[in-house]
């Protein structure tokens, strides 16, 4: 068999990296030369609902973890760092890691009730969670949801506006590229594997040893995290809040999977593109609220069921792009020995990335 | 008396939460289909029912007759020419799709009807009660409600047992392409499963009006109750939603008992505590089958 190797390379995965790493650095030094803040106003909330989506789109698309629960994570981010920032006097900032870390803590009890149910009633389960979370919160003497709270100058930790607006956007950028970097990274690795595996053929992989459940917790786990984080930036970005917005299910779980299902459910593209798409109609409808979710809802229930892929799918099926090199595929063996089943060059042996 | 008093209305609360959950626990019972626009169906079918009883103007009990038609006809055709489409081994289409439809609906209702909230006018039967000691007394209204949530389980407990068609349920539900071979027609049972569901929560959407007002936003909440009673029940159990319903409702007033007596807890958080509680012990429900 020498001669052959598994690659995950394709030319346009290259071409892919070098554009994003090029985007990156674009939007990265944007705060220089949008000196007026027209592009940079709009980007902090297109990136936030990137990282969610990427987020929703690891546990939905590739961990069978279908959840209409997100917001509570956002809200413990959120919570987590207004208390600290006010009641603990930590720096803000620093409280961001913070409140990640609590969302991942509290995510594993919530995942100890929650796996037990499977399917559209696990969706409707963490939606309960989320629910109680934040009748707590809105009831809680502490937390006093009810009432509009926010982040005084103090808390604030003496940061200039200037100093606030530009880190609340690299933050947010941050957010949006770490949380692809972490979709990649987890799919590259042998939980990503055990992920696939199970979705493709679930008694098959249990077969082969694979350890579902624990590959979804730890899947579960590292999604709370990072969407914690991302609550915690969104309280930095709007600096006050209620346990109604921070728990918001239309907000940070019904948008975010409109615009995955959009762009494409099961793709490290499709977030991408499902985001684009999402700031183009946002962009045209202005305040009109209910027309948006009516037009972005409807579009998402149509094309779950016409193209379950999204437009990343129709792409696809159009020319067989790979923008992120998450899928293996055979390659080699032409020159050697070929044994007669090499007929075809290339084989891919992973489907459904 | 008081908590005598709010175990007694609980019960009866719980024969609106069975009349939600019915249609919940029989679509996931034959088809395995989980639709997340249950709570605002209903929703809809009150709002429905709030248009007819002004342009016509009637009882809103006269409505009944429209309303329930009318919605049993939609989920037949949206089952048979849509949700048919999303069924699977994979759940994540169907529950995409009625999650949509879910928003679509709030947001349609919020943009014809506004926010405002809205009651249906029934006369004075919504208030008459039978009082037992001074404490104690049981509206007719919430009896009437138990008492057809009662009538719809046990006719649709019999339905399946009994009929033919019920046959058929049964027999799609345990093995759909067996029964395709046996000449069964499985998008059709589907259709017609889903419009039973639409017309028991169609009934439920307008004895929730009556009961109470109610604004565009309150179907996840309905939606969430239902799911509640039919795990506290057990899945695929009729007679364990009735009880899910009960346990859920006295759950919900003795909850706010406890919050007027103690200010701590509301009575949606106390239930969905319950909830919790039953899915940590029995997860299969109280009376589901235990199943892998």
């Amino acid at each position: 068999m020498s001669g052959y190797r598994i690659s995950r390379r394709t030319p346009e995965s290259t071409v892919g990296l070098i554009g994003f790493g090029a985007l990156v650095v674009v939007l990265a030094t944007l705060p220089w030369w949008d000196s007026d803040g027209s592009l940079q106003t709009p980007l902090v909330a297109i990136l936030y609902y990137l990282a969610l989506a990427q987020m929703w789109n690891l546990l939905a698309g590739f961990a069978g973890l279908v959840s209409i629960g997100q917001q509570m994570f956002v809200g413990i981010g959120v919570y987590g760092l207004l208390q600290m920032a006010e009641v603990g006097g930590v720096d803000p900032y620093v409280a961001i890691p913070l409140a990640g870390l609590l969302a991942a803590a509290l995510s594993i009890p919530v995942a100890a009730f929650a796996f037990r149910l499977r399917g559209g009633y696990f969706a409707i389960g963490t939606w309960v969670v989320a629910e109680v979370m934040r009748l707590l919160t809105t009831e809680s003497n502490d937390f006093r949801g009810g009432d509009v709270r926010a982040l005084t100058r103090e808390s604030l930790g003496g940061y200039s506006l200037e100093t606030r607006t530009n880190s609340v956007y690299w933050l947010a950028l941050a957010l949006a590229v770490g949380g692809t970097a972490i979709v990649v990274l987890v799919l590259r690795s042998r939980l990503g594997l055990a992920l696939r595996a199970a979705r493709d053929n679930e008694g098959g992989a249990r077969s082969l040893g694979v350890s579902i459940g624990r590959a979804q917790l730890v899947t579960w786990v590292v999604v709370a995290f990072w969407t914690g984080c991302t609550g915690a930036v969104i309280l930095l970005h709007t600096t006050s809040t209620t346990a109604g917005s921070a728990f918001s299910v239309t907000r940070w779980t019904a948008l975010v999977i409109f615009m995955v299902v959009i762009g494409g459910v099961g793709s490290t593209t499709g977030p991408i593109i499902g985001v684009l798409v999402y700031w183009i109609i946002d962009e045209q409808l202005g305040d009109a609220d209910a027309w948006r979710f009516i037009i972005l809802g409807g579009i998402a229930a149509v094309m779950a069921t016409v193209a379950p892929k999204g437009v990343y799918g129709l792409i696809q099926q159009w020319r067989p792009l790979q923008f992120f090199p998450v899928r293996r595929s055979l390659a080699g063996g032409l020159s050697t020995n070929s044994p007669p089943q090499s007929a075809e060059p290339e084989a891919v042996v992973e489907e459904g990335q | 008396m008081e908590w005598v008093n709010a175990i007694v209305q609980g019960i009866l609360l719980g024969g609106l939460f069975a009349l939600f959950a019915t249609g919940l626990s029989l679509a996931f019972g034959v088809m395995r289909f989980v639709n997340l626009a249950h709570g605002d169906l209903a929703i809809l079918a009150a709002f429905l029912a709030v248009s007819f009883a002004s342009t016509l103007d009637v009882n809103p009990f006269v409505t009944m007759a429209l309303v329930v038609p009318i919605m049993a006809a939609g989920g037949y055709v949206l089952q048979r020419f849509g949700f048919n489409w999303s069924i699977g081994a994979d759940p994540l289409p169907s529950i995409l799709v009625t999650f949509g439809l879910a928003v679509v609906i709030q947001n349609a209702l919020l943009e014809q009807y506004s926010a405002d909230s809205q009651g249906l006018d029934v006369g004075s039967f919504e208030t008459r009660s039978i009082e037992f000691t001074d404490d104690i007394a049981v509206g007719w209204f919430p009896v009437l409600i138990l008492g057809v949530a009662v009538v719809v389980l046990v006719g649709l407990q019999l339905f399946l047992s009994f009929t033919r068609m019920g046959r058929a349920f049964r027999a799609t539900s345990d093995n759909p392409s067996t029964a395709r071979l046996m000449g069964i027609n499985d998008r059709n049972i589907y259709a017609v499963v889903m419009a039973i569901a639409f017309a028991t929560v169609a009934v439920a959407g307008l004895f929730l009006g009556i009961r109470q007002t109610f604004g565009p936003t309150d179907g996840p909440a309905q939606l969430i109750f239902a799911f509640e009673a039919v795990v506290i029940g057990g899945l695929g159990s009729l007679w364990g939603t009735l009880l899910g319903g009960i346990i859920l409702g006295v759950a919900q007033t003795v909850g706010n008992q406890v919050d007027v007596e103690y200010n701590v807890l509301s009575g949606p958080l106390f239930g969905h505590l319950i909830f919790l509680v039953v899915l940590a012990v029995r997860p299969s429900g109280l009376l589901g089958r235990r199943q892998g």
